[in-house]
């Protein structure tokens, strides 16, 4: 009889809302609770902190932890005479590796960015010690409401929005295509999102709604975590592109295109470029389609940096509507290390957190210009993204999370170095 | 010497390269920086991290290279007169920098060292020939003793006007 009291409170407090797109306030005062809760820690943080060691106030090493000397290689290994080479040319190199080793620009975006202070989750005192007993009593209180009370909670609103996805769709998906068979399948994918949003305590701000993609566009942002596209579907409707999964994601994939036209790739496809491009163009000119949602980084990066976007998605033609996305990491750490965590363990995490707080920007649609190839437009678009989100711009490939770089960035410096080599005196 | 904030940055950082957790890094754990992979000496640099014969580093040898690049200033605060010799003064810079090249340890740095250090650095970009006179011009300016090598002390004179400490120092922020 518990069971059957907890689903409807359940339903009526949070299903029902969603489904009508209204909200009672529970969450504002679940977030205004939190917020309060870790102003008050981080001040007792900081009065132990002092305590402890006056001269030491932790510094967010934001811009690295080392001066980084930018002077480009030509004018570092300016030369003294007329002579080609010299000895101390190896200082540029040697300094540069150095650099790297102790603080590197690439290696950091794919672990989760450290905090300015603690917010009571032990994942991320690494390098918080024991203040006070009160503190550690309030981080108590806060493991238990986190694992005994959020987490049953939402995991039982994860499940009855995947439910209700599944379901839902499966049903729509039995009607001819139709206005109605549309709106009912827009209304299916929006109540199951916002349940979905609730099932995660997301807290999203959306900004510019006027800019919001529009049908027979292509909707990019950056990516951090699976739950992006929830985010974004919170709010409206979009075409999903991806491969096709098995297990529980392939049910849901398997279920949603037969509502709403989904595109969905099979392993093999996905290898052929020239396949994929033309059934997104195919989309795309259906101006009656819902926009697609594409993360052109191909990876998920840890939200504060935008890394090299993949050509392929601004190949395909038509609107661009960039939108960037950005977490704030006090509430929880959103982004999925996929090497450190599986899906499993990361959704856990998600569950245990605080909460899912984030900014959502919708930009002004771009579309190619003339003399631009895809790669300039897609940095243009990344360059706005990057700007509008606050997240700094790597010209590296995301892909670096797992593969070598490639050699050719090498060979440019060989390159640039012997130009510095043969242009002083004579050769030979 | 090292704060304890400079200390506990490098640890984090350690282990954040240490892929395998287990206290060491590898020589793959190091390639793994882009950005030292795509230098031209990186392997070198990578090596000079490595004892003779050794395939990890712990933490403590990690520090240990890592001190030649400490900015000569720190060192005017501790003044250690009667310790030996930081690992970050001009000289062990300089001697650093010599081990680059001198990669059989002999203490002279030989036309074919110095070839393969240039060969590292500039690729495919340069022919043989041409190579070989730059080795050959750069060894006849700095050899003194008529050997046709450079020793350690032919090397310090040539870069005698060479700032040094700026070079091949590494500065904290904070």
């Amino acid at each position: 009889r518990l069971g059957a009291a907890w689903l409807v409170l359940v339903f009526a407090l949070i299903v029902l809302p969603s489904a009508l797109g209204v909200s009672l306030g529970i969450s504002e005062g679940y977030m205004w609770l939190l917020v309060k809760t870790l102003e008050w820690a981080t001040i007792r943080i900081e009065k132990g902190a002092k305590k402890s060691r006056p001269q030491m106030l932790k510094i967010p090493a934001v811009n690295g932890i080392i001066e980084r000397d930018e002077t480009p290689m030509e004018k570092e290994i300016a030369r003294l005479r007329q002579a080609d080479f010299e000895f101390s040319d190896i200082f540029y190199f040697c300094r540069k590796g150095f650099e790297a080793i102790v603080d590197d620009e690439v290696t950091q975006r794919f672990s989760s960015e450290e905090l300015v202070s603690w917010n009571l989750l032990t994942r991320t005192n690494v390098n918080f010690h024991y203040i006070s007993l009160r503190l550690t009593v309030v981080w108590g209180i806060g493991v238990i409401v986190r694992y005994c009370f959020l987490l049953p909670l939402r995991f039982t609103l994860a499940a009855i929005g995947i439910t209700s996805m599944i379901v839902g769709t499966t049903l729509v998906g039995q009607l001819p295509n139709s206005s109605v068979k549309n709106y009912l399948s827009e209304l299916v994918h929006l109540t199951c999102s916002r349940i979905l949003v609730r099932a995660l305590s997301g807290t999203i701000y959306y900004h510019n709604k006027e800019n919001k993609p529009q049908k027979g566009g292509i909707c990019v942002a950056n990516h951090t975590s699976p739950i992006d596209a929830i985010i974004l579907t919170n709010d409206g409707c979009y075409a999903m592109v991806g491969q096709v999964h098995g297990g529980l994601m392939g049910v849901i994939q398997r279920a949603t295109v037969k509502a709403c036209p989904h595109v969905w790739f099979e392993r093999s496809e996905i290898k052929d470029r020239h396949l994929v491009t033309k059934r997104l163009r195919e989309h795309v000119a259906d101006k009656s389609k819902l926009p697609i949602l594409i993360f052109p980084e191909g990876t998920c990066i840890n939200n504060t940096s935008v890394m090299m976007f993949k050509k392929g998605s601004f190949e395909i033609g038509g609107t661009i509507y960039p939108v960037a996305i950005k977490y704030d990491p006090q509430f929880g750490d959103a982004f999925w290390n996929s090497s450190k965590y599986n899906i499993v363990s990361y959704l856990l995490r998600i569950m245990t957190s605080w909460a899912i707080v984030c900014n959502v920007w919708y930009m002004p649609p771009m579309v190619r210009e003339e003399g631009e190839d895809a790669v300039q437009f897609a940095n243009r678009v990344r360059s706005a993204i990057a700007r509008q989100g606050g997240l700094t711009e790597l010209p590296w490939d995301g892909g670096l999370k797992r593969a070598k770089v490639k050699d050719s960035f090498r060979e440019e410096q060989q390159k640039n170095y012997s130009k510095m080599l043969v242009r002083n005196g004579s050769i030979g | 010497s090292v704060s304890h904030s400079q200390i506990t940055r490098l640890y984090s950082r350690f282990t954040s390269l240490d892929k395998g957790e287990n206290g060491t890094l590898s020589r793959e754990d190091f390639q793994r920086i882009p950005e030292l992979a795509i230098n031209p000496l990186g392997d070198r640099i990578i090596n000079a991290f490595f004892p003779e014969g050794e395939d990890q580093v712990n933490f403590r040898g990690f520090m240990r290279t890592l001190a030649h690049f400490r900015p000569i200033e720190d060192n005017e605060k501790s003044k250690d007169h009667n310790g030996p010799e930081p690992l970050n003064s001009r000289s062990n810079k300089l001697h650093f920098a010599f081990r680059l090249y001198d990669l059989d340890k002999d203490d002279k740095i030989s036309r074919d060292e110095l070839l393969q250090v240039l060969r590292m650095m500039v690729g495919v970009n340069i022919s043989d020939e041409q190579l070989g006179s730059i080795a050959d011009r750069t060894i006849q300016e700095a050899d003194q003793d008529g050997d046709s090598a450079i020793s350690f002390a032919e090397f310090v004179k040539v870069l005698e006007k060479v700032d040094v400490e700026q070079k091949m120092s590494i500065r904290f922020l904070h």
